[in-house]
């Protein structure tokens, strides 16, 4: 198989470059180990649109960050992706020096992030009541937002997919090799370990916490990438409400801190830990990382209520060790372009990075735009936005609409027909989960699992031992009873 | 002599009981609150038995599983065997509560009985 | 919009006996909603036997209990709707409900009662570190796939909890041809009924592991191990006492939450202790005819209870219908101390309730050699002496309305565990 462009990794990176770059009359390819498309860093974040007044002026992190949040406002109509400027604060407590904030300000403005001021204590408890008694003064930034990570990076997927890209799926990069014009890169399914040899012109090195081991393969200019640690705990809808802000807190010597936000999807996220570790896979959560985020939340948001926490999480953010993110061709191989050591702000940035990516593989194979491109994509219909009337219309055409399967979130089959159905369509739990939200309420799948699953069978169709929670040897059930 | 410490399955009191043996036959029980927990102190340790309650495979149902029970308590020694037992039956729906679904199970003399109704699809 | 004097949010059994009773009472116009393709509810995939002991004076199993009580809604031809899912509750009593084949649509009620039911504590609410693979499923799930689906969710197991449904599984899957390994309970008591420790934990030789806990679990796609480590008095795992244990499959048993999100959006008001409504001795909630009955109003340790408890909603209901309401009438509050952590109901109305009045309620602990103390005011009023009480049992008291008639300036009622002298 040959292609103009290889992309590895269908993150929201991988996947924000491949939907630039369908713009253009290009043949280009998403090779992606796990079975889905946001299956790494890409799932377990913040789930923040930062503002962009954290990175250091003049730095790739300070410029993609700001652009990629400016370019969010029109994205999220276009892609229908699930994103609110709420925006965010950085509070100060009595024991923290105020002029970490001015600092932050400052650079803020040199980035060019619109808005920014430095609130005091009245003003701010009018804002946020739930903040803690030793908040003095926060730095507002009005175009900090959240999103919805999981539809961000489906949207750039699916609308990618529905303008040309071709995606493989469990697939993973065994080795990539230069010769003259072209690259080889050999594969192995995940699953039935079939080996496969893709070729491309250009590969694009969108890998997440492994894209230093792709680099490495190809260029001496060898990149190194720590996988730190992020735990976070998510909280039921009932406490969403308790601050409409993201508060951060101001960096002191006891690190970053955490932030506490409402999700886009109305629950509260307290988190992360940072904690360097060895183990690329390591996406388990500690005891230590989720006994410390009560304590740490508490330095700057008081009552949250911990009790209500309905599942965490861990994330692995790729800290490469220039501490930018490594964006462009590498130096000693022409066409191998790196998209590396995306750690926070990433998602923020990823759509300015699929812009800049895009127009480097444009000048490099001299593309032309598509006449027929598609620029928008329409998310899974959610039937709670319509009228009664418009609702009962629905589901006299279609009256999946009518079952409701998971009864935390309210999700109907109709939803989840949509998400099986629809490009890039879900295969397991997770990926039904991800895309619809069936399971990820306070029940957590324990009701609705075993009725996603017999949907699954039925229309994909698939067995129902190749039904898994996340990929590759997760299967949910192992037999027929009586038969083990 | 000897002395056996049980929990009575009785009822949902749970009393512990102490039962003492002399040449394998019950000679007195203590801990029990009421009677039922003296008869079942000494089955118990004599010829214990249980109730065993499973599914069975339903052909053309509306469900594809019928859950089951022992009509009666079984020797306890038993039960795998009558678990095994149940491993390749197929019942046909329509099926009703108390329907024979297996015939002396295991040697017990005891029957398999259908614990719900299954209509036919 | 149609209307219905009495409009029943679930149809296990709770919603069941709340209708019979109901339409005993004299109630014509009746409409059952249950969300699942059948009525009977969580009954329906409990298949052994111990129910029906009280109702039924014999033994049956989980789906037994329910076909009686079905059978006996069928033939007052109480109207009933499946698959047809609950939106909202509005504090006028206004139900959103929808179907595939109604669609969404709106019913009006003159009185509702509330029986969703309880969900099981999950594994993200218990915080429980380590990989989210599959294979970790709340035993209520497995019990499901096992007993209704035909499903087996694995080969080697680890019971975290030892709640009733977890004992209950650990005994299924064996009987299966799974391995259980070990069932651990955080607490130093087992949360579940000391016969179902004996018939189903110590009839296999499976080990239950007092004030224990799993601190890790491993396996990125499916389980592969979990780790268990003791607990000390503070539930905080032991360093050193960890063991690792593989298996492909976890089973939580570790708690049932009342569902009252519904409750919630109609405006009624929750005891945190047991998140289910705080309601009268006619089980009426602060809503003016909206009453609540089983395990969303706390959970029971035997349907049996349920069944009572919600045979006493549907008549009150039906009396709300026929007379309307009487909460003016005078309210005593009765107060949970001394290893009481609750009560059900919270208050009493001397004047309105029935000749008797079952006040129904969970210890915190266990206690041996203690006693169950009402006090009327500062006055004791009853002393009952009780060899054993636990957590995982509910208690009684039985109030009497004469003798609360002697009592016109009462101010509140105390129920407390003392311990025998």
């Amino acid at each position: 198989m040959m292609y103009d462009v290889a992309i590895i990794g269908a993150g929201v990176i991988g996947s924000a470059i491949a939907r630039e770059l369908s713009r253009y009359q290009v043949n280009a390819c998403v090779i992606e180990r796990e079975e889905d498309v946001c299956c790494g860093t890409s799932k377990a974040n913040s789930a923040i649109i930062h503002a962009g007044f954290d990175a250091t002026p003049g730095t790739l992190k300070a410029k993609l960050n700001v652009r990629g949040n400016e370019l969010m406002e029109q994205l999220s109509k276009d892609l229908d992706i699930p994103f609110k400027r709420n925006g965010s604060l950085v509070v100060c407590t009595k024991d923290q020096d105020r002029n970490g904030l001015n600092a932050l300000l400052e650079k803020g403005e040199k980035n060019g992030v619109p808005g920014l001021r430095i609130l005091e204590r009245e003003e701010l408890i009018a804002l946020e009541p739930n903040l803690s008694d030793d908040v003095t003064c926060a730095l507002l930034a009005p175009t900090g937002g959240i999103v919805c990570p999981f539809h961000m990076t489906m949207a750039f997927a699916e609308n990618a997919y529905t303008n040309g890209v071709a995606f493989f799926l469990n697939t993973n990069v065994t080795s990539i090799n230069k010769t003259d014009d072209k690259f080889v890169i050999k594969t192995t399914h995940t699953d039935t370990k079939q080996p496969e040899t893709i070729e491309a012109k250009v590969v694009i090195n969108a890998a997440g916490v492994y894209s230093d081991t792709f680099n490495n393969m190809v260029s001496s200019h060898k990149l190194h990438i720590t996988a730190r640690k992020g735990e976070y705990c998510l909280l039921d809808k009932d406490a969403g409400a308790h601050v409409s802000h993201t508060i951060f807190q101001l960096p002191s010597k006891m690190g970053k801190g955490v932030l506490v936000s409402p999700t886009v999807h109305g629950n509260l996220l307290v988190g992360p830990t940072a904690v360097d570790v060895e183990d690329k896979e390591a996406v388990n959560t500690t005891q230590e990382g989720l006994d410390s985020l009560a304590g740490t939340a508490s330095l700057s948001v008081k009552n949250v209520p911990m009790r209500q926490v309905i599942t965490s999480f861990a994330g692995l953010r790729a800290h490469e060790d220039g501490g930018d993110f490594v964006i462009g061709e590498a130096e000693d191989v022409k066409g191998f372009i790196n998209a590396a050591g995306i750690e926070s702000p990433g998602l923020s940035s990823a759509p300015a990075i699929g812009e800049m990516v895009a127009e480097m593989v444009r000048d490099m194979l001299f593309l032309q735009e598509k006449a027929d491109f598609v620029p928008t994509r329409k998310g899974i219909l959610h039937p709670e936005t319509l009228t009664l009337e418009e609702r009962n219309q629905l589901i006299k055409e279609q009256p999946a609409y009518g079952n409701i399967i998971c009864r935390c979130e309210m999700i109907t089959e109709g939803e989840i027909l949509d998400a099986i159905h629809r490009p890039l369509g879900a295969r397991s739990l997770d990926g039904v989960k991800r895309r619809t939200r069936a399971g990820m309420g306070r029940c957590q799948a324990g009701f609705c699992s075993p009725r996603t699953m017999e949907i699954l069978e039925r229309e994909v169709p698939m067995s129902i031992y190749d039904i898994t929670k996340n990929g590759v040897d997760g299967a949910i059930v192992i037999g027929r009873n009586k038969e083990i | 002599m000897s002395t056996r410490e049980l929990t009575c399955i009785g009822c949902p009191l749970g009393c512990s009981l102490s039962v003492t043996l002399e040449n394998g036959e019950v000679t007195a029980v203590t801990g029990n609150t009421c009677p039922r927990g003296d008869a079942y102190a000494r089955k118990e340790v004599t010829n214990p038995t249980r109730i065993v309650t499973s599914t069975v495979r339903v052909k053309d149902g509306v469900s594809p599983m019928v859950n089951v029970k022992t009509a009666s308590d079984i020797p306890k020694d038993k039960i795998f065997d009558c678990a095994a037992a149940l491993r390749d039956v197929i019942v046909t729906a329509p099926v009703t509560i108390g329907d024979v679904v297996l015939a002396d199970v295991a040697g017990t003399g005891v029957d398999i009985v259908a614990a719900k109704n299954i209509a036919a699809c | 919009m149609k209307h219905y004097d009495l409009v029943i949010v679930g149809g296990g059994p709770a919603g069941l006996a709340a209708a019979v009773s109901a339409r005993d009472n004299g109630i014509e116009s009746i409409l059952i909603i249950e969300r699942d393709k059948e009525l009977g509810g969580i009954l329906n995939q409990c298949i052994h036997n111990g129910f029906g002991l009280h109702t039924f004076k014999e033994e049956l199993t989980g789906p037994e209990y329910a076909a009686r009580i079905v059978a006996q809604v069928l033939e007052r031809g109480i109207e009933y709707k499946l698959n047809t899912m609950v939106m909202d509750i509005s504090a006028d009593k206004k139900i959103t409900a929808m179907n595939r084949e109604d669609g969404m649509f709106e019913v009006e009620a003159t009185a509702v009662i509330l029986a969703m039911g309880c969900r099981e504590r999950s594994r993200g609410a218990l915080n429980i570190p380590g990989y989210r693979p599959a294979g970790i499923f709340s035993a209520g799930t497995a019990q499901r796939l096992v007993n209704m689906e035909g499903y087996m969710p694995g080969r080697e197991v680890v019971i975290l909890g030892s709640g009733d449904i977890g004992l209950i599984m650990a005994r299924r899957m064996t009987l299966e041809g799974a391995k259980v390994k070990v069932v651990a309970e955080l607490m130093p008591y087992s949360g579940g009924l000391k016969r179902n420790i004996v018939q189903c934990l110590d009839d296999f030789n499976i080990p239950l592991k007092l004030s224990h806990t799993v601190i890790d679990i491993e396996g990125k796609n499916r389980v592969e191990a979990v780790t268990i480590a003791e607990v000390g008095p503070d539930r905080k795992p032991i360093p050193g006492t960890e063991e690792r244990y593989t298996c492909d499959t976890l089973l939580l048993s570790c708690g049932l939450i009342p569902e009252n999100e519904l409750s919630k959006s109609a405006g009624v008001s929750l005891n945190p202790v047991t998140s289910g409504p705080v309601v009268n001795d006619s089980l009426e909630t602060n809503i003016d005819g909206i009453f609540a009955c089983g395990n969303v109003l706390h959970v029971h340790d035997l349907v049996d209870y349920v069944s009572q408890e919600a045979s006493t909603a549907g008549k009150n209901a039906a009396a709300y219908i026929k007379n309307g309401s009487s909460k003016d009438a005078k309210i005593v509050e009765i107060l949970p101390v001394d290893g009481v952590r609750y009560t059900v109901p919270k208050y009493v109305r001397p004047t309105e309730m029935d000749d008797t009045l079952t006040v129904r309620f969970r210890v915190g602990a266990v206690y041996k050699n203690c006693s169950i103390a009402t006090y009327f005011d500062d006055e004791l009023i009853n002393r009952r002496k009780r060899p054993v009480m636990a957590p995982g049992e509910m208690e009684q008291v039985i109030l009497d309305k004469k003798k609360l008639g002697e009592y016109p300036d009462l101010s509140k009622i105390t129920i407390k565990i003392e311990e025998n002298a």
